[in-house]
């Protein structure tokens, strides 16, 4: 078959170049399956466009036209659009409704247009969530005072009012209670040009959580991945720090989401991959669906990478009427892509904004997206994850510190951690080491308590670390606490020039080791031989999809402080 | 040997170390009779998080003899938390070990298949001693220590999301337990079945006597060549009134209809197997926990079919009988753990047993 893949364009902000990696994967998936792949894209710039992707490159403007003139001339049997984010998917929307696809009979591959809609569109998704009985947030549409006034005790509070036909939001707000609600609502309706607003029920401060789901044309399901993210409701989840897989929920609960998740791309009828976006009221079993995502999308390209999972790989396969239990398992090359991956290792993403490059620009996150990236690390623990992915950030900060944070009065640290910026992380550990306590910090900032206590976790050994050197003096320099202390900080993430500094070690001190000296000197120099020696004990353990159960033929790894190292034993 | 720091009570344990890759569900492995007489070791490095609550567990006590983890949360955060971890197992002694490298021991497994441990704090060569002293799993009975002494009824529904109709008990079903889960009952109940939960040693006529509407063959821990008797109450009730079997309850009927059991050399324990049904073609993701497999070669020529197998080693997932109303799934229908795609295979054996009533 001569396949068409459309690709993502040029990387803007709020489309990742994920699409990218994604896209390229596709592209050589379908190749293995023997297929002839041409491939249309306006940006050079890309791993896509290189010459061995794809067998036919053509890099023109992605519009209507552009693409009906390369499908005329290469009279493709199909069209792949699911794979090139919302950009390949207007595409292809508006090439079969100008009845393109029809006149040069070209088979569009994958999900169904109508079952996009059906996703994308609010109205129709609303009603098929209501057919599946998939609870979606509760909303009223009001349009006199007196339908306003009859609702005042029917509201959930806090619930949202949102105006319609209103600029920018002009009128709406949250109301906490029923005099809050009456006072925002009636002046919206006088401000709303057809004076209607729509009331919703809030969701702010429940947990956000999602599942990354594939179908095949046979109907079989599977989960590859769920996401937790550490930022509650309210923030957009390209902007939110994500860790895989869910921490906080129990078994009931992740089923009770993984079959809902389930339940909508079968409903939905996808072929391919799909994203299910959930809210979890963190007090009880209530939960809503908030979005649902009908492609391979930036969450897929980070489930793929931290699961092992090829998603796009097998999206494509999918595609083209393949069905998941006849896709090997490239990670494992014994089993099926039909199953799902068991993680034995902690995954976190943190979004990169640009806003080194924009200082004038608004930090505060909120509904949409201002990332321009996102780096991803993995490890044995929640908190060495953690570590390395703030150095993994290439900002100024390389752990838990921050001046800006530290130089805050208490109050502003307060606004600091009640609103979600790029630089929360930092202002909750902030709070956290002035002592306020993870339920207080809990109390302000919606963030589970489950991460908070992490955080607390790594403050705890900077604290020791601290204490060690100011202690020196009544505590003595005893080799054995010194190197449980140093031990202990690399194991929990901490990388050797935070420990460093904050020992107060300079490159001097390690040279001067064995000499007399005060203790406090004495002290260091223990301490930098200790460090030393852990620099050296790292192991690297393999991500291979099923945590152990099989070998694995093509993995890759991470580094960790373990005592077996799977990559030596590889060679 | 592995050196970690001590987790729960301050006691030994000697068992056959399995492990269990589900990322999810440690409560309900620490009460799920089938691990009775393991040390279970989980290979998702953080174990606890969410903590202990009051409603998540599959029998009344904790069933494996210990455990193995990376790292034991000390403070989980959920709304229905009662216990650290720790405390739990404190409180119920039984003890375990944390900081150690599970992906290590669980390689160890896979290549050398699971083998008798112990969790101890004394000296290494002592303990060698009486762990190779020690009665090998293979060798004990284990349901005779799971099962209930004397027949009970069940009729709640549990707690969680329920989206079959319930309602009245329209139904008995007599449940032969070898080590049942509460959450099988729970499933049953909310389908309008009252349960009749009887002692392994009871006997076709017994069950009979209950004038139940259908059997289950429960799930349980050991090997299933060892329960002959049970195979007899099985056979006995061929052909007069519907039969299904979970887990050993797939063995059980196996055993019945002619064919036999292996160890495998590491089991399958976990919320993530593929099974494909034969007929359909279509394959589920299923809650597992065993480690003896039915032979699919020892049932040529029974009066049985073979109906599903597992997408990753081809091992027989359930089958049925041929010629009256039995059949059978080598896995968990009832997941706690796992995922919940199996539950109409309660819905299904319900409304055979509705069939034959009438």
């Amino acid at each position: 078959m001569k396949i068409l893949v459309i690709g993502s364009g040029p990387i803007v902000i709020g489309q990742a170049a994920e699409f990218d990696y994604a896209g390229t994967q596709a592209c050589k998936s379908l190749k293995e399956e023997g297929h002839e792949v041409v491939l249309i894209n306006s940006n050079p710039a890309t791993i896509m466009t290189d010459w061995d992707v794809a067998d036919a490159l053509y890099i023109e403007p992605l519009t209507p036209e552009f693409c009906e003139r390369v499908i005329a001339r290469e009279r493709p049997d199909a069209v792949l659009p699911t794979l090139g984010g919302q950009t390949g998917l207007n595409l292809a929307t508006q090439l079969a409704e100008r009845g393109v696809l029809e006149k040069y009979s070209v088979r569009l591959l994958g999900t169904q247009l109508d079952a996009i809609r059906k996703a994308e569109d609010r109205e129709l998704f609303r009603s098929l969530m209501r057919e599946i009985k998939e609870p979606v947030p509760e909303s009223w549409i009001v349009e006199t005072p007196e339908q306003l006034e009859a609702l005042l005790d029917e509201a959930p509070y806090p619930c949202i009012i949102r105006p319609a036909y209103t600029l920018g939001g002009t009128g709406g707000g949250v109301a906490y209670n029923r005099d809050e609600l009456w006072e925002i609502g009636s002046k919206g309706l006088k401000l709303s040009m057809r004076s209607q607003l729509m009331i919703e029920r809030s969701l702010l401060g429940w947990k956000e959580v999602e599942y990354e789901v594939m179908r095949d044309s046979a109907g079989n399901c599977i989960t590859v991945c769920n996401m937790e993210n550490l930022d509650p409701m309210g923030v957009h989840t390209g902007d939110s720090i994500v860790v895989a897989p869910s921490q906080t929920l129990s078994d009931i609960e992740y089923h009770m989401l993984r079959t809902a998740s389930l339940k909508i791309i079968q409903a939905l009828k996808i072929e391919g991959g799909c994203n299910v976006q959930l809210s979890v009221n963190p007090d009880s079993f209530d939960y809503y669906i908030i979005e649902v995502n009908p492609r391979v999308s930036r969450s897929s390209a980070l489930a793929s990478k931290a699961t092992g999972y090829p998603i796009a790989r097998v999206a494509a396969k999918i595609a083209v009427g393949k069905t998941l239990d006849q896709i090997d398992n490239q990670v494992t090359g014994t089993t099926k892509a039909c199953f799902e991956p068991a993680l034995d290792y902690c995954v976190v993403k943190i979004p990169r904004w640009p806003f080194d490059k924009f200082p004038q620009g608004d930090r505060h996150l909120s509904t949409q997206m201002k990332a321009t990236g996102e780096v991803m690390a993995i490890d044995r623990t929640f908190e060495s994850a953690l570590m390395k992915a703030i150095r993994g950030l290439e900002v100024k900060q390389k752990d838990l510190r921050h001046p800006k944070m530290a130089a805050l009065d208490d109050t502003s640290l307060r606004g600091a951690c009640a609103k979600p910026t790029d630089e929360r992380l930092w202002a909750l550990a902030e709070a956290l080491r002035r002592g306020w306590g993870v339920d207080e910090v809990n109390r302000i900032s919606r963030v589970d308590k489950w991460f908070l206590r992490k955080i607390q976790n790594l403050l705890d050994v900077e604290r020791d670390l601290l204490d060690l050197v100011e202690s020196t003096a009544t505590q003595g320099d005893d080799a054995e606490h010194i190197r449980g202390l140093i031990q202990r900080a690399f194991h929990i993430g901490f990388p050797s020039a935070t420990i460093r500094s904050l020992l107060g070690i300079s490159r001097e001190a390690e040279s001067e080791a064995g000499h007399e000296q005060d203790p406090v000197t004495r002290v260091r120099a223990i301490a930098a031989g200790f460090i030393k020696a852990m620099q050296g004990e790292p192991v690297f353990k393999m991500v291979d999809t099923c945590a152990g159960e099989f070998e694995s033929a093509t993995p890759y790894y991470y580094g960790t402080f373990e005592t077996e190292d799977d990559a030596a034993l590889n060679i | 040997m592995y050196q970690g720091a001590a987790l729960g009570a301050d006691t030994d344990a000697v068992g056959e170390v399995v492990f269990n890759t589900g990322m999810t569900g440690y409560q309900e492995v620490l009460t799920d009779p089938s691990y009775a007489g393991q040390i279970v070791l989980f290979t998702y490095p953080l174990i606890g998080n969410y903590g202990i609550n009051d409603d998540d567990f599959e029998s009344a006590s904790v069933k494996p003899v210990g455990i193995v983890v990376k790292e034991a949360c000390v403070t989980p955060s959920n709304w229905r938390s009662k216990w650290s971890l720790d405390a739990f197992m404190k409180e119920r002694r039984v003890p375990g070990i944390q900081g150690v490298d599970t992906r290590a021991i669980t390689k160890h497994i896979r290549s050398g298949g699971v083998a008798m441990g112990m969790i101890t704090d004394r000296d290494p060569e002592e303990a060698m001693r009486d762990l190779l002293a020690a009665r090998t799993y293979d060798e004990t009975d284990f349901v005779e220590q799971v099962s209930t002494r004397a027949p009970y009824a069940w009729s709640y529904a549990g707690m969680e999301r329920i989206d079959e109709p319930g309602g009245e008990h329209r139904l008995r079903l007599a449940v032969l337990d070898c080590g049942v889960k509460y959450n099988i009952l729970r499933r049953f109940a909310a389908l309008g079945c009252r349960s009749i939960v009887l002692p392994h040693t009871t006997t076709a006529d017994e069950v009979l006597a209950w004038e139940p509407d259908g059997v289950l063959f429960s799930p349980g821990p050991g090997d299933p060549a060892r329960l002959p008797h049970v195979v007899e109450t099985a056979r006995g009730l061929f052909g007069k009134l519907p039969i299904f079997g979970i887990c050993l309850g797939n063995q059980i009927l196996c055993q019945a209809l002619g064919g036999s059991t292996f160890k495998l050399k590491f089991g399958h324990r976990g919320a993530n197997h593929p099974v494909q049904d034969l007929e359909s073609g279509k394959v589920t993701i299923t809650s597992q926990n065993h480690g003896y497999a039915v032979d699919p070669s020892s049932l040529d020529g029974a009066n049985a079919a073979i109906t599903q197998l597992n997408v990753n080693d081809g091992t027989v997932e359930g089958i049925r009988a041929l010629d009256f109303e039995a059949r059978s799934i080598q896995y968990h229908p009832e997941a706690a753990p796992g995922p919940w795609d199996s539950r109409p295979y309660f819905v299904e054996f319900v409304a055979k047993m509705e069939a034959m009533k009438r």
